[in-house]
């Protein structure tokens, strides 16, 4: 970490508020001051982003930039607490502004209303210090950690499903990266989405403070940082486990002889095509039925049977009249229950899950599988407002 | 003596929501085909069509990554924990 020739010195009020730093014999003035000339960019203002940044604004990191293009959403507020009720419908880049002036006026925040691609990346990337990456995706995880590689600079990684995260510091010096312990993505549709999976939302509290953490303590050259480990959390059993990591000598990105030495298109790497949805593309028009036929269908009284894949949870919060439930995960294991069933109508939360079901379903013999398209979201829309939406 | 393997969040869909399985076996291949023999919907989820290891999935012998021991053949004894630690999106719901 460079330190400015001369850092400016802190204020009387920044005295004040920093004085239970200073008064630490491991940060003190000095580490005050490099956190002041330090800069941090979050990438993502999301539940892990949330933390990081409202904390790294109070330790008083001097520029705080952030990466977002999205708007709040009620969805968020079980877990992004830098965001309130009443920012809803806002863009988060703003709302987030807004908090992190509240909480301390003398950093600087800088936003990128930005989706991080391989033709900008470089250049917002590189104008800070310490990274912290809290996206959500693969393909942007990947150019993230590509991108801080090439650029020399660390990356305090943080990762959440359910009840479980992930931390550690990549592209350290002579420290591993994220392709060293992945060097590929899971193939779309592999590996369940939070959308899918849920989080509980305290995970990224703890995993974001964690990266938070260890931003402020590369920054300041103290202690031990999370390079070459790789921490696990299981808030179900209130667990820590520490793995070893080690640099890849063959690693594509950070290995002796790397192959990729600029950044490469991340949403084909991940197999990510940016048109379709998740659905499986080999299920054609002939799959799928509307939710208004679905609808005509019932007010025939013609027997339609109506298969919902989704989990319990879900079931619970809204179901389409007369539907049976099987989780998808269920349904190879409980295909007899559907013996003799002729047309069958699958549906799941929007169509991804329901799409596996149906060609599960048809490859077992069920010729009359059909994916309802979009889902229950669909049906709420479009035949039933009064249920409520997740 | 079984080993004790400790199952992912996101893989536990596979395993009748089990977070611990046990399985017998000598080396961290035999463990795993052992497991998978047992929990069959867990195989396409560790290897490729191909019988490869799937590269987002990193398997560990306690603190340790198979793939800088004997990878498969690494051996596994009494008392240890082999861990698989799949890679996560994270992040909000999309």
């Amino acid at each position: 970490m460079t330190v400015a020739a001369a850092p400016p010195a802190l204020s009387n009020a920044e005295v004040a508020r920093y004085s239970r730093h200073l008064i630490m014999p491991e940060v003190g003035m000095d580490g005050q001051l490099k956190l002041k000339a330090a800069s941090v960019l979050c990438i993502g203002a999301g539940g892990l982003g949330s933390p990081v940044a409202m904390y790294l604004a109070a330790a008083g990191v001097g520029r705080l930039g952030i990466v977002d293009f999205d708007v709040v959403d009620y969805s968020n507020l079980q877990r992004q607490v830098i965001h309130g009720t009443p920012d809803v419908g806002r863009p988060k880049l703003e709302s987030a502004r807004d908090s992190l002036q509240a909480i301390n006026p003398e950093v600087h925040v800088e936003t990128h209303e930005v989706a991080l691609s391989s033709g900008n990346a470089l250049e917002v990337l590189g104008g800070y210090d310490v990274i912290v990456d809290g996206t959500d995706n693969f393909p942007t995880r990947y150019l993230v950690n590509d991108a801080c590689v090439l650029l020399g600079k660390p990356n305090a990684y943080g990762s959440i499903f359910r009840f479980e995260g992930q931390a550690s510091v990549f592209a350290a010096k002579d420290g591993p990266c994220y392709r060293c312990l992945y060097p590929e993505p899971p193939p779309p549709g592999l590996v369940p989405s939070c959308a899918e999976g849920g989080v509980l939302g305290i995970l990224p509290g703890v995993v974001g403070t964690i990266q938070a953490t260890e931003a402020v303590k590369l920054i300041m050259g103290v202690g031990e940082p999370l390079v070459g480990r790789f921490l696990v959390y299981d808030a179900l059993r209130m667990r820590f486990r520490e793995l070893k990591l080690r640099r890849d000598p063959d690693c594509p990105v950070c290995g002796d002889n790397p192959s990729v030495t600029a950044l490469i298109d991340y949403e084909q790497f991940c197999g990510v095509t940016p048109a379709a949805p998740a659905a499986d593309s080999s299920a054609g028009a002939d799959d799928d039925a509307t939710v208004e036929q679905l609808k005509a269908s019932i007010d025939r009284q013609d027997g339609v049977f109506i298969l919902d894949v989704r989990e319990p949870q879900e079931y619970q919060i809204c179901a389409i009249p007369g539907s049976t439930l099987i989780p998808l995960g269920d349904l190879p294991g409980r295909l007899h229950e559907l013996a003799g069933r002729g047309e069958m109508i699958v549906h799941c939360k929007s169509g991804a899950r329901s799409a596996k079901a149906v060609k599960l379903l048809r490859d077992a013999g069920f010729a009359q599988a059909k994916n309802l398209r979009g889902g229950i979201l669909r049906w709420i829309d479009a035949v039933d407002p009064s249920l409520p939406k997740y | 003596m079984p080993t004790r393997i400790l199952i992912p969040t996101p893989l536990r869909v596979y395993t009748g929501k089990q977070d611990v399985v046990e399985a017998e076996g000598g080396t961290v291949g035999e463990l795993l085909a052992n497991m998978t023999d047992t929990y069959t919907d867990l195989r396409k989820h560790l290897y490729t069509d191909d019988g490869r290891l799937r590269s987002f999935v990193a398997i560990y012998v306690n603190d340790d990554d198979i793939r800088f021991l004997d990878k498969e053949a690494t051996p596994v004894k009494e008392g240890d924990t082999v861990s698989i630690i799949p890679s996560v999106a994270g992040g909000r719901a999309s």
